[in-house]
């Protein structure tokens, strides 16, 4: 058949498809799939008898509009809430057990060797932090301060949600992100983060801030710093794709590495903003006794820590 | 040589081609976004104030700006048909590597590695990976595995006129014959002497010379066409 014969027999259809993608309504997947079917067709004939680009290209673009709106709600675009919670990411989380145990050492340990460093060397602390954050931490934990009557409105309460959001979050990413340099980013703000936590809480503890600093910091340090791990783990898991891609090429290994992270992304994200609420809205509050403190601290490690074993009964073997 | 196109295969066994953009829209497309997320923030800190700036107002405003650095990419591109206005602006859209359009986990995954695509000041590295492959993929585009494709239309073809159709003396391949109707549909294009040029490639098959070589060219290529 000539290209001129053809392309008249099938303007109007053409023309009605543009049509129908142009309204959403007309976007019913049954509707969808027959235009597809047709245009297909068309595509291949006219690449088959090798009709000119113009109308091949015009086809070719038709038939990738129709197809991305044919794909645009898979079921992968539909979150499942619960799927998610009960199976995804724990499953996420079993999978990338290695990766976690890597990241914890390397956000813990630091900690630790910090911890005791300023525990014991009241100078010590002024190595990692400077002169004014030192002050500054001293005063948020003093407890002669809380006893003054340091009362925090719920305005400012909200204040540093908004804070925590952006910047316990912002972390977490940038930790995941420094993956893609061959893990040498994740391995930075992992241990900087370490030894800045560890450091502050052996100065505190050597000031005896015991009973303000740690009630505070354990009820959202479950979600924080099991999070905050976690964004590690999901950075060593890129690291490990461009590093080690073993019978995959380089790029495909990193590839199948961006799908598995993904629920990992999700859940560091969903958890932090629960960190960030408990934080702002539960440890802020003083009035509370240390030992309800402690127990619902507790509580929430043993729960994460539960809920964070539990993938491993949907791995297939 | 350098091949913006890209192919694959999709259900319905047909090679479905899209054309991968480069660095260059894709920067002009940033700084559109970038002017208006500037834009963005300036508005609402100027509303936030009044509600207190450490206070409820602040609060709310830390949380948007954490929402616009890290997420106003994601939204459009999920919720937008990949693209974000500056996209839209330069007709380029984000796109899974198998052209189907760009998931939550994708885009995630993408604009979250923007960071080290940043690294060390103004995409550099982004550039740099772009570059070096044949899908300017930046690296965060490597590990979510998408592509930024454009989707403007191309022009169409004009309408050939009103040209009487000529049988050529000899056959033609079918290849031979595309060229013939390509040549006729980009004339408008070409300038005179360069149409001239290229006929006069072909006088084995017009026998003629100058003018009269590409009129009758136009004439076979309406012949091959269909027109009669």
């Amino acid at each position: 058949m000539k290209q001129q014969l053809f392309e008249q027999r099938h303007q109007q259809a053409w023309l009605r498809i543009e049509e129908s993608l142009e309204k959403p309504i007309g976007n019913n997947s049954k509707i969808l799939a027959q235009h597809y079917l047709i245009l297909c067709q068309h595509l291949a004939l006219a690449q088959e008898r090798l009709y000119d680009s113009a109308l091949t290209e015009r086809l070719n673009n038709l038939v990738l509009r129709v197809y991305r709106e044919l794909y645009k709600y898979r079921s992968e675009t539909r979150l499942n809430a619960y799927a998610f919670f009960v199976r995804d990411f724990p499953l996420a989380i079993y999978r990338h057990r290695y990766f976690i145990a890597v990241a914890f050492l390397v956000f813990v340990l630091p900690g630790l060797f910090a911890g005791s460093w300023t525990y014991f060397d009241e100078e010590a602390v002024y190595t990692v932090l400077d002169a004014p954050q030192v002050r500054d931490v001293e005063r948020m934990y003093d407890p002669a301060a809380r006893k003054l009557g340091r009362v925090r409105t719920s305005e400012t309460d909200i204040f540093m949600f908004g804070f925590y959001i952006k910047n316990n979050i912002s972390i977490a990413f940038r930790s995941f992100a420094g993956g893609m340099l061959a893990g040498i980013g994740t391995l930075l703000v992992l241990f900087f983060n370490g030894l800045f936590i560890g450091s502050i809480a052996g100065h505190l503890t050597r000031l005896d801030f015991v009973d303000t600093f740690y009630p505070f910091v354990i009820g959202h340090g479950a979600f924080e710093l099991t999070a905050i791990v976690f964004s590690g783990a999901a950075g060593f898991r890129l690291a490990y794709a461009i590093l080690n891609p073993g019978q995959f090429s380089r790029l495909n290994a990193l590839r199948q590495a961006g799908v598995d992270v993904i629920p990992m992304l999700y859940g560091i994200f969903l958890m932090l903003v629960i960190a960030a609420f408990v934080e702002a809205f539960w440890s802020s509050n003083a009035s509370l006794p240390i030992s309800v403190k402690y127990t619902v601290g507790a509580v929430l490690w043993a729960l994460v820590l539960i809920y964070s074993c539990s993938g491993r009964r949907f791995e297939s073997r | 040589m350098l091949d913006t196109r890209y192919r694959v295969e999709i259900p319905g066994g047909i090679k479905l081609e899209a054309q991968v953009v480069g660095p260059i829209p894709r920067f002009f497309a940033f700084a559109i976004d970038l002017v208006i997320r500037g834009i963005l923030l300036f508005v609402l800190s100027l509303l936030s104030i009044p509600f207190g700036a450490f206070g409820l107002g602040g609060g709310f405003f830390l949380i948007l700006l954490f929402l616009i650095e890290w997420f106003y990419p994601v939204l459009f591109e999920v919720f937008n048909r990949g693209q974000t206005p500056g996209k839209k602006v330069l007709g380029i859209s984000v796109i899974n590597d198998d052209l189907t359009p760009v998931t939550l986990g994708t885009s995630m995954v993408r604009n979250l590695l923007r960071t080290v695509d940043f690294l060390p000041l103004f995409y550099l590295t982004g550039l740099i990976a772009m570059v070096s492959n044949r899908r300017f993929q930046r690296l965060g585009d490597m590990a979510a595995g998408t592509l930024v494709i454009s989707v403007r239309e191309s022009a169409r073809a004009a309408a050939v006129g009103n040209i009487v159709p000529l049988a050529p003396a000899t056959t033609l391949l079918r290849a031979e014959q595309t060229s013939i109707i390509e040549f006729l549909h980009r004339s408008k294009q070409l300038s005179e002497p360069r149409q001239h040029e290229l006929a006069s490639i072909l006088d084995g098959i017009t026998h003629q010379k100058h003018e009269n070589g590409v009129d009758r060219l136009h004439r076979i290529g309406a012949w091959f066409l269909g027109v009669r």
